[in-house]
């Protein structure tokens, strides 16, 4: 047996704009282990149900995660509107729809970017970084910001956006995507990127499905799951498939998340042609007295949103599961076997959102 | 801006923020506000930093790592807190995790509110830090070593980083070892036998 050696890897590390630590064990180059390490950015927030009242606490689940935001303040509404037996206004369904795919359109460039970074191909992380910013300007004319929005609230949404403007946000998009296939014809076609993706850290199909892998990592692996398959909001009307990929290597899981990128562009399009008039909210009575499970597809996987409620203002517990958190197992198991060198183009294919993971 | 003269490199860590912030701060290094054309850069290197950015808040599983962090950093130093949660704890200032702002730990030059604070604001917070960073650098710029005698230089050591005026504070009392501290011994002792165990577990983490 070769020597072992540990290697530490983060909390702080270039490569990770959040703190994750990882303890690898190595066999010379290889890794042979990995013990991951979390809790640098837990909060607590869940216990904050005791302080704040129930709609107001939608603001502070949004702060989750500054990425999927959106989906986050969805996801609890979804779950309080299911215990108080709300049914929403289609059109408030529908700019949820819109402001959500808007969301995963802004992970994705964000993660295309950090995964170029990851291998160091520095303009290309910037050229994704650009294109985000397109769809940030969107958020901020419909929502007034550009990372966190509070526009999601119980019963509905704050905020209407006339359909001029979905038009005019459709047609936007749709002019982004010759700049966006240059882009990502580079992550697919690029020589010196197939050399860093292809073939890197296999997740067979078994394995996604044993080790309960979400999101683009078990799409990546073959496995077709997505809860917008469900057809909450308006992915019913708008006839969603999800991309699924076989191979389950990093190379996989990127085009899962390219294709995703259009895909998006195609709801957005589509919901925006659709538009159905009247109220984007409706009048919410009572407080919630019963359980509800609510799940929501973030773009880095299945998120859970449980709430209990006890007939006050207060809910009882809120309890968020997140993609990251079912990712980690699969990320060990990616590990196990990579070259020291891969280790964060790994870290980084499952999208890691560990402010998402610890709250 | 003209009193940019040099480009500072800033290191970046996430305390226990909602991400908002992070990826505010590298949407600053990126096409559309391009602090890079200044010869800014996110440096992951606390060694190389000038400016020390943080965004969210102080718990206590970050507060070893932000202060080990804040004194690898070479002197002059500016640091800035990014968004309202850095600044004092924000939405999250009641959870049980949550210490306060940065400034509960290490010394913060300058606050950039916000949630999320916005580019433009930390754009401006990076260049209100670099005049925090030039006033530390003057107030370097009289070394003990460049003055004539010992007592001056004594007296200047002890006037490092107050304003001009301002009366020194008094040296602390020295205390030099007696006979109540114990002396520890570091590494394999000639006559102790129980020492060789622990030469070959190799984690490196035992203490000795």
């Amino acid at each position: 047996m070769a020597k072992r050696t540990i290697i530490p890897f983060g909390p702080q590390h270039p490569v990770l704009p959040e703190p994750i630590h990882l303890d690898l064990v190595l066999e010379d180059e290889t890794v042979v282990e990995a013990i991951p390490s979390i809790g640098f950015i837990h909060r607590g927030l869940e216990k904050l149900v005791e302080k704040n009242e129930w709609p107001e606490m939608v603001y502070v689940i949004e702060r989750i995660c500054g990425i999927c935001s959106f989906g986050h303040g969805w996801g609890y509404c979804k779950s309080v509107e299911g215990n108080l037996g709300i049914t929403v206004p289609p059109r408030a369904e529908y700019l949820r729809t819109i402001w959500h795919e808007l969301g995963r359109m802004h992970s994705h460039l964000l993660w295309l970017g950090l995964l170029a970074d990851s291998f160091g191909f520095e303009s290309l992380f910037m050229h994704s970084w650009r294109l985000r910013e397109t769809v940030l300007d969107i958020f901020e004319e419909t929502t007034g910001g550009r990372v966190i929005f509070s526009v999601c609230k119980v019963g509905g949404v704050r905020k209407d956006v006339p359909d001029e403007k979905l038009a005019e946000i459709a047609g936007t998009l749709r002019g982004m995507i010759p700049e966006l296939k240059e882009l990502t014809d580079v992550f697919l076609e690029d020589l010196s990127v197939k050399n860093r993706l292809e073939g890197v850290g296999v997740l067979s199909t078994e394995d996604a499905k044993e080790l309960c892998a979400v999101g683009p990592v078990a799409r990546g692996s073959g496995v077709r799951m997505d809860v917008r398959l469900d057809g909450h909001g308006a992915y019913a009307d708008l006839g969603f498939e999800p991309c699924v990929e076989e191979g389950g290597d990093s190379m996989a899981r990127c085009k899962v998340r390219v294709r995703e990128l259009f895909q998006s562009i195609d709801l957005i399009a589509e919901a925006a042609g659709h538009m159905p008039g009247g109220d984007i909210e409706v009048k919410v009575k009572g407080n919630p007295s019963g359980e509800f499970v609510g799940r929501m597809e973030q773009p880095r996987g299945e998120a859970y949103y449980y709430s209990k409620g006890n007939g006050s203002k207060f809910l009882e517990r809120i309890r968020v599961r997140t993609p990251t958190n079912a990712n980690i197992p699969a990320l060990v198991r990616m590990l196990q076997g990579c070259d020291l060198a891969d280790v964060p183009v790994l870290v980084l294919t499952i999208d890691p959102c560990i402010s998402c993971t610890e709250r | 801006m003209s009193y940019i003269t040099k480009s500072p490199w800033i290191i970046h860590y996430d305390g226990s923020s909602c991400n908002g912030c992070d990826i505010e701060v590298l949407a600053c290094l990126t096409p559309m506000y391009d602090v890079e054309r200044f010869g800014i850069i996110n440096t992951g290197n606390p060694k190389h930093a000038d400016i020390f950015l943080i965004t969210g808040s102080i718990n206590e599983q970050n507060v070893s790592v932000v202060k080990q962090i804040y004194e690898q950093m070479p002197e002059p130093k500016a640091v800035a807190a990014i968004g309202i949660c850095a600044t004092s704890g924000g939405v999250f200032k009641d959870c049980y995790n949550i210490m306060g702002g940065v400034d509960t730990v290490i010394p913060v030059d300058v606050y950039v509110p916000g949630c999320a604070a916005r580019p433009e604001a930390i754009i401006d917070g990076v260049v209100r830090a670099l005049g925090a960073l030039d006033e530390k650098k003057k107030a370097m710029e009289k070394r003990p070593h460049e003055t004539t005698t010992a007592a001056e230089a004594v007296a200047n050591l002890d006037r490092m980083g107050l304003p001009d005026g301002a009366p020194p504070e008094p040296l602390e009392e020295l205390v030099l070892p007696g006979d109540d501290i114990e002396v520890k011994y570091f590494g394999t002792q000639p006559d102790d036998e129980s020492a060789d165990d622990s030469k070959n577990s190799g984690s490196g983490k035992e203490e000795a």
